[in-house]
């Protein structure tokens, strides 16, 4: 029979494939080396979001913060690196732990406090936001040569694709997250937790720890997609990456993940970023089209997919066998 | 003997209040190594409760334990369970959402280089449920699986975690007599090797054929300590209740039913149902009896449209309607109280009195509401009718005992006054007081001149109320039983011979 959670994610798949090869029989210069990297490196911040975002529904909660610390992260890191003569890895550094703490915090308020994550990670997007602005409301650009260091860190592939250090970064989290949630015991707790919360915590999953880790790791995530993000602009603004949270949100639910939390898979929300990477790329491509019906396209797909899960539910638990059939004796 | 043994676990003036409420007042539990220790008590009697506070679920208000003459303080399941303490719950289960060896394996996977070896885990998985009898596919998500096959993966669960005490909450509520006697070889195969285990059920059959000892719990106090070789099954009653209850007997009197109210012809589902005759009429009740999946409950969905029916027809006092939703069934006055109360039925954070007045509420349509004091009287009416153990209707539903939810879903249904009442397990997990009641309420109800179609595992219940009696076998309804037909003998030979048409 069939299992619900991997059929979502062999759609999304299949959905990719299929857009990709009707928008490559369209545009076929849209099949190179160079579209691929550019998907990656374009995408690679939203990517490293999506992956934080998919460990927190999959718990079952949401966390509307992450936005916001991507544009406190490129303010925070401008600043320092304009102010101070500190390294921009040791920059790095502090800010992962800052941002990493700031998720901690968050999930410990959730739990301990038992509020909903949907409050408690909305009043942080607003407490980033503003310390965003108090650092500096305007755009700050990064001159230090380490970063020119690392954009030059590029791999040129035959065709004309530059990969560049950015997309590695975002496929190595991908690979670490699924190895964590399927091979860890802490990611099984993740799906436990997503399932029921009250049954997780009869069967021994430790709930605080779980919960705060969970946010922690949204929060180190964001930080770090805050640091690619830098990178890629060379600068940190504090009106930037405004909404970048719901188009991670779609990413997971278009990789299949369940918004309820309990099901799904982070390689889903890959698939969900390239999806939504490729609707742009397919727009600029096509150069008369309006960059908002990349909003409507993902609207629509969010919608199907939505649909798709439900049905899929259903078909599971319709198709139970009776006991009986399963007993060896008898 | 017994008493000269040390005990391996011995609770002392366990306390727990709720607001409002004291759960358990100064209980003592003493259980010993290689017995098997039933704790029994009506609905709400507070036994659910005290194994939460003795395995630190809840947090209790007062007492010692010890185990193995050491006292021990366990904060959280987890803690008790790795002193060797295994629970069983009796509400929540198992998560759905996750594979069968991720249920039995959760928090202690076997590891290869530091990461999960799922390989080994599905293995072993599949090696621990053989030795339930079940020969599953472990992979697949438990939701795949029927309640009861998930029944047995969680108690697998629990006797691979502990060592020493496993705690069984109503295990056999939703098995059937094979599973049932699955589930007692391994509880005996544990014994045997020295565990403790403590069973907690409303079948007082199965207490006797299995237990040792038993603890009587009445109003969160215990009101007695028997070894159940010396005493019966009356006096047992007699302790969990307060006072002598009459045995259920075959109704001698029937009243001749009425007009035929509800006619199936060939109503069916494919997969599901084959196509069934049915005629109800007023004033008769239509027992359905058969093993656990042999499509009792299936008839009853199909009826009331839970699933539609992909075929036959059906006519209500004559005119023909099609049954396709539960809604429809709502609007012709049919009713049904499902089997499964914590997925179908109950809805956790409502309070009480909004559960009960729902399917009313529903019914009459929520642009116009029903009156407070009427709303008042009608859960009023039938908390006191079913002896609804509550601190006030106001509470969540969810912090009612397991038996107590059931008789509310029960009163949402009797609320709406229907004309058809289908009722599957009536009495799941209900204390034998009650049970007695239920019985007679039935009773009551036919009377009265509803009809009603009850569906149940328990042969002596079914004997005592029905008109007929419908056995299913494999889906399909292989004979109907009537009048002096209808004996726990010939319902347990048409099950078992199946064929033998009538
Ligand atoms: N969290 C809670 N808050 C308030 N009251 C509670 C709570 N949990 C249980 N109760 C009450 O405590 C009493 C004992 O409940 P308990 O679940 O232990 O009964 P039980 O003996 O297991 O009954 P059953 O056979 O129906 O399962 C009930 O009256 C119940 O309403
Ligand atoms: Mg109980």
């Amino acid at each position: 029979m069939m299992r619900s959670p991997r059929l979502a994610l062999y759609i999304t798949m299949t959905t990719f494939v299929l857009a990709f090869l009707i928008s490559a029989s369209q545009y076929p210069s849209m099949l190179s080396t160079r579209v691929v990297a550019n998907l990656l490196t374009d995408n690679a911040f939203l990517g490293l979001t999506a992956v934080g975002m998919t460990f927190v529904i999959l718990s079952g909660g949401i966390d509307l913060s992450v936005g916001s610390v991507i544009a406190f992260s490129g303010v925070f890191l401008a600043v320092i690196l304009r102010d101070t003569s500190m390294h921009p890895l040791v920059a790095f550094v502090l800010l992962l732990m800052v941002t990493t703490a700031f998720g901690a915090a968050m999930g410990s308020i959730i739990h301990y406090l038992e509020m909903p994550p949907f409050i408690v990670t909305l009043a942080g997007m607003f407490l980033m936001r503003g310390l965003a602005y108090v650092l500096s409301t305007d755009s700050v650009p990064i001159t230090h040569p380490f970063y020119d260091t690392i954009q030059d860190v590029v791999w040129k592939a035959p065709g004309g694709g530059r990969f560049r250090l950015i997309g590695g970064i975002m496929i190595l989290a991908y690979i670490v997250a699924m190895i964590v949630l399927h091979k860890t015991r802490f990611g099984r707790n993740v799906y436990a937790l997503g399932g029921s919360a009250g049954t997780a915590r009869l069967m021994g999953v430790p709930i605080a720890r779980t919960t705060i880790t969970i946010y922690a790791i949204g929060g180190g995530l964001a930080g770090l997609a805050g640091i690619v993000y830098s990178i890629y602009t060379s600068a940190g603004y504090s009106l930037a990456t405004v909404g970048v949270e719901l188009d991670a949100i779609a990413a997971v639910v278009i990789g299949g993940t369940l918004l309820s939390g309990g099901s799904g898979y982070v390689a889903g929300t890959f698939f969900g970023i390239l999806i939504m990477g490729l609707i742009q790329t397919y727009i600029v491509f096509d150069g008369t089209l309006s960059s908002w019906w990349t909003k409507i396209v993902i609207g629509g797909l969010l919608f199907a997919f939505i649909m798709l899960q439900k049905a899929l539910g259903w078909a599971t638990t319709k198709g139970r066998r009776p006991a009986s059939e399963s007993a060896t004796q008898s | 003997m017994e008493t000269q043994m040390k005990p391996i676990l011995r609770a002392k003036g366990i306390d727990k209040f709720f607001a409002g409420a004291i759960a358990l007042d100064k209980v003592d539990l003493t259980l010993y190594p290689g017995e098997v220790h039933a704790l029994l008590g009506e609905n709400g009697a507070g036994k659910s409760t005290l194994i939460k506070s003795l395995t630190g679920a809840y947090h209790r208000d007062g007492g010692t334990i010890e185990l193995d003459g050491a006292q021990i303080d366990p904060r959280s399941p987890v803690e008790s369970q790795a002193l060797g303490i295994g629970t069983v719950y009796q509400e929540v289960n198992l998560l759905e959402n996750m594979s069968v060896s991720d249920n039995l394996f959760l928090g202690w996977q076997p590891m290869k280089r530091r990461l999960l070896d799922h390989r080994e885990m599905h293995r072993r998985a599949r090696e621990i449920l053989k030795g339930y009898g079940l020969d599953i596919d472990p992979t697949q998500l438990l939701s795949s699986y029927s309640i009861a096959i998930q029944q047995v993966v969680a108690i697998a669960r629990a006797v691979e975690l502990s060592g020493k005490v496993l705690i069984l909450d109503e295990p056999t509520a939703s098995l059937d007599r094979e599973e049932i006697e699955l589930v007692f070889s391994v509880v005996r195969n544990l014994t045997s090797r020295g565990m403790a285990v403590v069973f907690i059920t409303h079948f007082l059959d199965q207490v006797f054929e299995l237990c040792d000892r038993a603890t009587v719990l009445r109003n969160g106090c215990v009101v007695g300590e028997r070894k159940l070789a010396d005493v019966s099954q009356g006096d047992i009653v007699e302790l969990m209740l307060g006072h002598h209850l009459e045995a259920t007997k075959r109704r001698a009197k029937q009243s001749s039913p009425g007009e035929t109210i509800l006619s199936m012809k060939g109503f069916g589902k494919r997969g599901m149902i084959e196509p069934f005759d049915l005629d109800l009429r007023e004033g008769e009740v239509v027992g359905l009896a058969g093993l656990l999946g042999s499509g009792r409950t299936e008839t009853c969905k199909v009826i009331f449209g839970v699933v539609s029916a992909d075929q036959g027809s059906a006519e209500l006092s004559g005119k023909s309607i099609r049954l396709s939703s539960p809604r429809t069934a709502l609007e012709h006055s049919l009713g049904l109280c499902p089997e499964d109360r914590k997925t179908d039925g109950i809805v956790g954070d409502l309070s009480v009195r909004e559960n009960i007045i729902l399917s009313l509420q529903a019914r009459q349509g929520w642009t116009r509401p029903l009156k407070r004091s009427r709303i008042n009287q009608i859960v009023d009416e039938y908390v006191k009718a079913l002896d609804i153990r509550l601190a006030s209707p106001n509470m969540p539903i969810r912090l009612l005992s397991g038996g107590n939810q059931q008789k509310a879903l029960l009163a949402r249904w009797l609320a709406t006054e229907p004309d058809i009442l289908i009722l599957d397990e009536p009495t799941r997990g209900i204390d034998v007081g009650a049970h007695a009641e239920i019985i007679d309420l039935i009773e009551r109800l036919r009377e009265q001149g509803m009809a009603l179609i009850v569906a149940s595992s328990e042969m002596e219940e079914l004997v005592a109320y029905s008109t007929r009696v419908v056995v299913l076998r494999d889906r399909r309804q292989v004979r109907e039983l009537r009048g002096e037909e209808i004996t726990t003998d010939r319902i347990v030979k048409s099950i078992s011979q199946g064929e033998t048409a009538a």
